[in-house]
């Protein structure tokens, strides 16, 4: 059976190999010479070192993907699509281990070749997760939705995922190409709803409230149509914030008072002198204090990065399990 | 008699459709036993519940002594070469025949190679490159050399042509001459089955019409032509399988083990595709279901 299962695998299995091997060595390549380490190293990027950042980011987001809808999704739906699942089912080898041992072994190769690719990117963009300079940009922190889902263990968790609920949905519908679209449309949908909706609680967010003063408020942000701005202070270096809210006396999230918006300078004009304007905000920051406003930063902390990853993990293997389970219980009844 | 298919009040539904509803029948071991009936009368649905491929929704299905693929030992005793023949069309001739003897406890290598050489079959060859006739033969391969107590076949010939129907249909017999197993073979084409079986099984809507050896099938089945007359005033012992009259004449087939005497008939012989016909015809169906022979 193993042999049956590596021969009809085989050719995915080496493209996929030599596809991370290609990834692998462009990394090995490019990240010896880039910046270990040391402030600023932002500035000391090319354009061409970012835009392998984000290449990196992009190839481990979408290879989970690729083995779910050409590994997974094609399994069992193109042999009842050829009906050679008659052939392979009439041997001496029940179909629970005839799917056992595919489902097994395409899952430890899928797992080892993105589990690679992974590491290989994670070192090469290691220093560069969180670098920021002063004034001209920054690069996401490793535990920012951007990020996260590209490094550590996770994408080996969902590749697992990805892989049998290819398998499971091609059992369903018993048409590949019809799985492999639904697989590519259910697994996205699930990896953007995992950090809107269950990652920020995997583990209980920390709630920080501070005083409103020009010491603690990093900007003032427009939305859209709103006239009333919204206050932001700044976040502890590294964290990924889920929420930064003006609240009252109360602890009841609420907008900042419309008279607030009379307190901007706005932009600073070249006619202008800074020093002006500054105690006019000042006093009213003062004032919004004074009245009982904080500010309330909601926020995963950067020390949670690992224990989020194995948290996710564990997730994503559990809802493994189910899938798998669900697909052996439906293959009995094709 | 012992049965090497044995099922009660079968039945098989897929979603709202029923494909069998309650089907009971029984296939004696050591014969080649031919299905045959109309299109959607059940006979794939029949076979594929034997060979495991399917769970049944009702009823009981039992094959050389256990429920089909019910695990490695029983799947060893079933051979099984499905409608279409499938093979891995990515797959080479040889590839089919390691994966024959990877999966298969009581694989008989030496048959297999025999029997591709005897084919002319290039083992490079990729099975999805092999002719209609090369393919149903490879399936056939792996069905033999895995030595089981039964074989199954689905129309294995339905899609070739008369001389690669003929050959597959030779290698198959010369199989069986060889060692004795079980088959039931499936086919709408009474003439393929003529050649090869000796025991018949007409299904109509689930039900066995008639089940018989076949040449007690054609000793038994007799044309009576003659003037027109009511089918009940014949002699209890000659059944009437079907009628038909004209104003003057009436012709029926009736199945009787007794000699036919009355001088009013012109008794004719009929051929066994004949008395299929008879027994698939409408006016059969009305009739309840015979055994012709126990």
């Amino acid at each position: 059976m193993m042999w049956l299962s590596w021969r009809q695998a085989r050719a995915q299995t080496a493209t996929l190999y030599a596809a991370v091997a290609a990834c692998a060595a462009v990394l090995a390549v490019t990240g010896p010479r880039l910046p270990r380490s040391g402030a600023g190293i932002f500035d000391l990027l090319t354009p061409g070192d970012r835009r392998l950042y984000f290449t990196g980011l992009i190839v481990v987001a979408v290879a989970p993907a690729l083995v779910g809808a050409f590994l997974g999704a094609p399994m069992v739906a193109r042999e009842l699509e050829n009906g050679t699942h008659r052939l392979a089912w009439s041997q001496g080898v029940t179909r629970t281990r005839w799917l056992a041992v595919r489902l097994g072994l395409t899952a430890l190769a899928a797992a080892a070749a993105v589990g690679v690719l992974t590491l290989a990117v994670t070192w090469w963009a290691a220093p560069l997760d969180g670098a920021a300079s002063e004034s001209r940009g920054s690069l996401p922190s490793r535990l920012t939705p951007v990020s996260f889902a590209m490094r550590g263990i996770t994408p080996v968790a969902y590749t697992v995922f990805a892989l049998v609920l290819g398998v499971a949905i091609g059992i369903v519908l018993r048409r590949s190409i019809a799985a492999l679209a639904l697989t590519l449309a259910l697994f996205t949908f699930v990896q953007i709803a995992m950090p809107l909706w269950v990652r920020p609680h995997l583990i209980p967010p920390t709630t920080q409230v501070t005083t409103i003063s020009e010491d603690t408020i990093d900007g003032i942000g427009y939305h859209d149509s709103d006239p009333v701005p919204t206050l932001e202070v700044r976040g502890p270096a590294g964290a990924w914030v889920l929420s930064d809210r003006t609240v009252d006396a109360s602890g009841r999230a609420v907008p900042v008072p419309a008279s607030f918006v009379d307190c901007d300078p706005g932009p600073p004009r070249p006619d202008q002198r800074v020093t002006e304007v500054r105690p006019r905000l000042e006093t009213c920051l003062t004032q919004l204090s004074a009245a009982g406003y904080r500010q309330q930063l909601v926020y995963q902390p950067a020390s949670r990065f690992w224990p989020l990853q194995w948290a996710e993990t564990g997730v994503f293997l559990a809802l493994s399990g189910l899938l798998a389970w669900f697909s052996f219980w439906r293959l009995r009844r094709v | 008699m012992t049965a090497v298919v044995s099922a009660q009040a079968l039945g098989k539904r897929y979603r709202r459709r029923w494909a069998l509803t309650d089907c009971t029948l029984e296939i004696p071991a050591g014969h080649v036993t031919g299905l045959v009936g109309p299109n959607g009368a059940g006979k794939t649905t029949l076979l594929n519940l034997a060979a495991g491929m399917l769970e049944p929704t009702t009823g009981t299905i039992e094959v050389c002594g256990g429920r089909p693929a019910a695990g490695p030992a029983q799947l060893a005793k079933v051979g099984y070469v499905a409608q279409d023949t499938p093979v891995y069309a990515g797959l080479s001739v040889q590839d089919h025949l390691t994966l024959g003897a990877r999966l298969n406890p009581r694989w008989d290598a030496g048959l297999a190679r025999a029997r591709i050489a005897a084919l002319g079959l290039d083992p490079a060859q990729k099975a999805g490159r092999l002719s209609g006739g090369q393919r149903a033969q490879l399936a056939l391969t792996l069905g033999l050399a895995k030595r089981p107590e039964l074989l199954i076949l689905d129309e294995p010939v339905a899609s070739l042509d008369p001389l690669a129907r003929r050959e597959f249909l030779q290698a198959l017999m010369e199989a069986v001459a060889e060692d004795g197993f079980s088959v039931v073979l499936s086919s709408h084409l009474v003439a393929d089955l003529e050649r090869v079986c000796d025991h018949l099984l007409v299904l109509v809507d689930s039900r066995v019409r008639v089940a018989g050896d076949v040449e007690e099938l054609l000793a038994t089945h007799h044309r009576l032509t003659g003037p027109r007359r009511d089918p009940g005033s014949l002699p209890a012992d000659q059944h009437v399988v079907s009628a038909s009259s004209t104003d003057v004449q009436s012709t029926f087939v009736v199945r009787t083990d007794q000699p036919i005497h009355d001088p009013a008939w012109t008794v004719g012989r009929l051929t066994l595709e004949d008395v299929v016909l008879a027994y698939m015809s409408p006016g059969a169906a009305a009739r309840p279901a015979l055994e012709a022979v126990r």
